[in-house]
């Protein structure tokens, strides 16, 4: 087994022994500024957008979905929120999948998955989700369209708050995705295409 | 210099196309990088790289208690950790594995660590197909080419010959226009995505205090290669642990500006271990395959040890004057550009390619633009004496100690050197570019030669 050896070999290289103490590393840098409610909301909004996002404040979330899925088809997390707010109520979209297979196959036909943020971040109009029981990963990956509702106490001013926040993410889930704008590639000639893999379009709706 | 080095540089310098594509692509990359971190845009800039710098350097001088903590933590989470020698050692874990399961699809995301052992390769030649996903990897793949640049692989390719390509290789209507290239791309790409029974992965970062395994992208296929098929495995060279999750806030904020000016890239995924209970997906087994493949060889050396600092952000690249004009393919390994020139005679030896350390006018750009402060010149001179050294042992530089021992004995015999001197006035300079100055002479030009030395004209003042 190569595990001995590799370890063995960076040792005598280091000089170090093995289980040999190590100093503390450099004090963590997080550094979290002081940035008013609305000023994260306005940030994040003109972030979105500057990545060709759609972002807005919607008085009711419900309707604007409504307006957006109509004569579609759309997947809903089992988020509570998105319930509360009506989302999953509304025609055309399906929620409460917990299957995985099943999950997948809908999320490959649908038009639009909808998903509820656990945390956004303003100054790079990032979307944070993690995985649960309430966020599954192919709801904001394989429909070509996101559609993302942020509770508007879940804007956070950037990474530093965060990690802050959630010093060991993999504590609270097996995958945490941060989400900046939509899927998009430059690989062909440097010209920018959105929507390579992942939605093409993205809308954010700061509840 | 080997014949085969000077030959692609030469094939690049040549030709006008790729000339203008690497121009204009490192030109852009390189612009949104300054705009970036410029002190309006991210006044902390400089302390962050120290940061960087410091926590880098702090990990690898503690490198194996940061692996084995890495290890256990992986564990904990339901994951597994596997050391690996060589590519060997990483295609029969994936062999053996796809093997016991009945894996036959493998989808693979970017990942220049695979790219150093020929993974592809080497799981297709024992029958298991295995998808490139990355647009321009996947396009490279197609045409059996290495990565042109560590973050724009398909740099040096125009979309006219991507029509080429795919209407030879996918049996498609030809088509010129990219973003109909790109969703035909995506459709085969999805198909794949759906079926594949393994997905692989790289790393840009494992997270030693959460065993997890961070990776940063912009298509979306490195979140679908982790987490639609039943299995992912990261394949990560042993140097790009970090201590904490809280360092990401450091280290994400400098990759994606340096790399393309991006704030961040537009998927950060942080994953550790397969499924959890309850969660609704994601895959059932996770491996993060540890690869050494010549890394260890670097350790020693307190002061070459930086070059396992890179984080891959290829900003080097854009700057370096020398890659802007010989490109990525004349490079003689997958890693291009200044961090190519000190990382290949590393990994392979100085004598791989003896001349790359050399490839270099030592502007100090490289070093300038580097967000974890690798002192990328000095490496580089460090390697120019370790080749001079091996030469002196091996009596390869016979020629060039005779010629400078003569050129000493001149400077010491005045009337000597005064008249050499006169007779090489009056033959002029050489022309030719045979013999041992040929390299040299081929791509400059010498000035007049004056009619008169210095201390001729100093003797008539």
């Amino acid at each position: 087994m190569s595990r001995d050896y590799i370890l063995h070999k960076v040792r005598t290289a280091l000089g170090r022994g093995a289980g040999q103490a190590v100093a503390d590393p450099p004090p963590v840098r997080i550094r979290i500024p002081q940035v008013s409610i609305d000023d994260r909301i306005a940030s994040l909004l003109e972030r979105v957008r500057a990545l060709a996002g759609q972002a807005v404040v919607a008085d009711d979330p419900r309707a604007f979905i409504a307006n957006i899925v109509a004569g579609k088809s759309a997947v809903a997390s089992n988020a509570p929120f998105l319930a509360d707010c009506g989302i999953t109520g509304l025609p055309g979209v399906r929620s409460g999948i917990t299957g995985r297979e099943e999950l997948r196959d809908l999320c490959a036909t649908v038009d639009a998955g909808i998903t509820c943020a656990d945390y956004a971040l303003a100054d790079t109009g990032t979307l944070v989700l993690l995985a649960s029981p309430h966020e599954a990963r192919m709801i904001s990956l394989l429909p070509p369209a996101h559609i993302a509702v942020v509770p508007r106490a879940r804007i956070l001013t950037g990474l530093d708050e965060l990690f802050s926040l959630l010093p060991n993410p993999a504590e609270a889930t097996s995958s945490m995705v941060l989400i900046t704008g939509p899927s998009r590639t430059a690989d062909i000639e440097q010209i920018l295409v959105r929507g390579v893999h992942g939605p093409g379009s993205l809308t954010v709706l700061v509840v | 210099m080997s014949t085969e080095f000077a030959q692609k540089s030469h094939d690049a310098l040549v030709d006008p196309k790729l000339q203008l594509a690497i121009y204009t692509s490192t030109a852009r990359l390189k612009q949104n990088r300054i705009d970036a971190v410029s002190p309006a845009a991210l006044p902390d800039y400089q302390e962050l790289r120290a940061q960087a710098n410091a926590i880098k350097k702090h990990t690898i001088d503690n490198l194996d208690h940061y692996l084995e903590e890495l290890e256990s933590n992986v564990a904990a989470h339901g994951g597994k950790v596997v050391y690996c020698k060589d590519g060997t050692e990483v295609s029969d874990f994936i062999l053996n594995l796809a093997k016991e399961r009945g894996a036959h699809l493998i989808v693979k995301s970017k990942s220049m660590t695979t790219e150093e052992v020929d993974l592809n390769e080497r799981l297709e030649h024992h029958g298991l197909e295995s998808v490139e996903t990355d647009l321009g990897e996947y396009i490279l793949q197609l045409a059996h080419e290495r990565p042109y640049h560590i973050v724009a692989p398909a740099l040096h390719m125009t979309r006219y010959q991507v029509a080429d390509l795919f209407e030879r290789e996918l049996h498609a209507p030809r088509e010129i226009v990219i973003e109909k290239q790109t969703a035909l791309a995506r459709s085969v790409l999805r198909e794949k995505f759906l079926a594949a029974d393994i997905g692989i992965s790289g790393a840009n970062f494992l997270v030693a205090d959460s065993g997890a395994v961070v990776i940063v992208e912009n298509e979306g296929n490195a979140r679908l290669t982790t987490s639609a098929p039943k299995i992912h495995i990261a394949v990560a060279g042993i140097e790009k642990v970090i201590p904490r999750a809280q360092d990401l806030a450091t280290f994400l904020k400098l990759l994606a500006r340096s790399a393309t000016g991006q704030l961040l890239s537009v998927y950060t995924s942080f994953l550790s271990g397969p499924r959890r209970e309850g969660e609704i997906d994601g895959p059932e087994e996770f491996y993060v395959v540890l690869l050494d493949n010549g890394r260890t060889r670097l350790l020693p050396d307190k002061g070459k040890r930086q070059s396992l600092f890179c984080i891959r952000c290829g900003a080097c690249l854009n700057t370096c004057p020398v890659y802007r004009k010989i490109g990525g393919h004349s490079f003689p390994w997958v890693y291009s550009g200044p961090i190519g020139a000190i990382l290949t005679p590393q990994f392979m030896g100085t004598q791989h390619e003896p001349a790359l350390p050399f490839a270099s006018s030592l502007c100090g750009a490289c070093g300038e633009v580097c967000p974890v402060k690798i002192d990328i010149p000095k490496v580089l001179l460090d390697l120019r004496s370790e080749v001079k050294k091996s030469d002196a042992r091996e009596g390869r530089n016979r020629l060039e100690k005779l010629g400078f021992r003569l050129f000493a004995w001149l400077m010491t015999h005045p009337p000597l050197f005064e008249m050499a001197g006169r007779i090489a006035r009056s033959m002029g300079w050489p022309t030719s570019r045979k013999g041992p100055l040929g390299a040299w002479l081929s791509e400059r030009d010498l000035p007049p030669l004056p009619a008169h030395s210095f201390r001729e004209m100093w003797r008539r003042r």
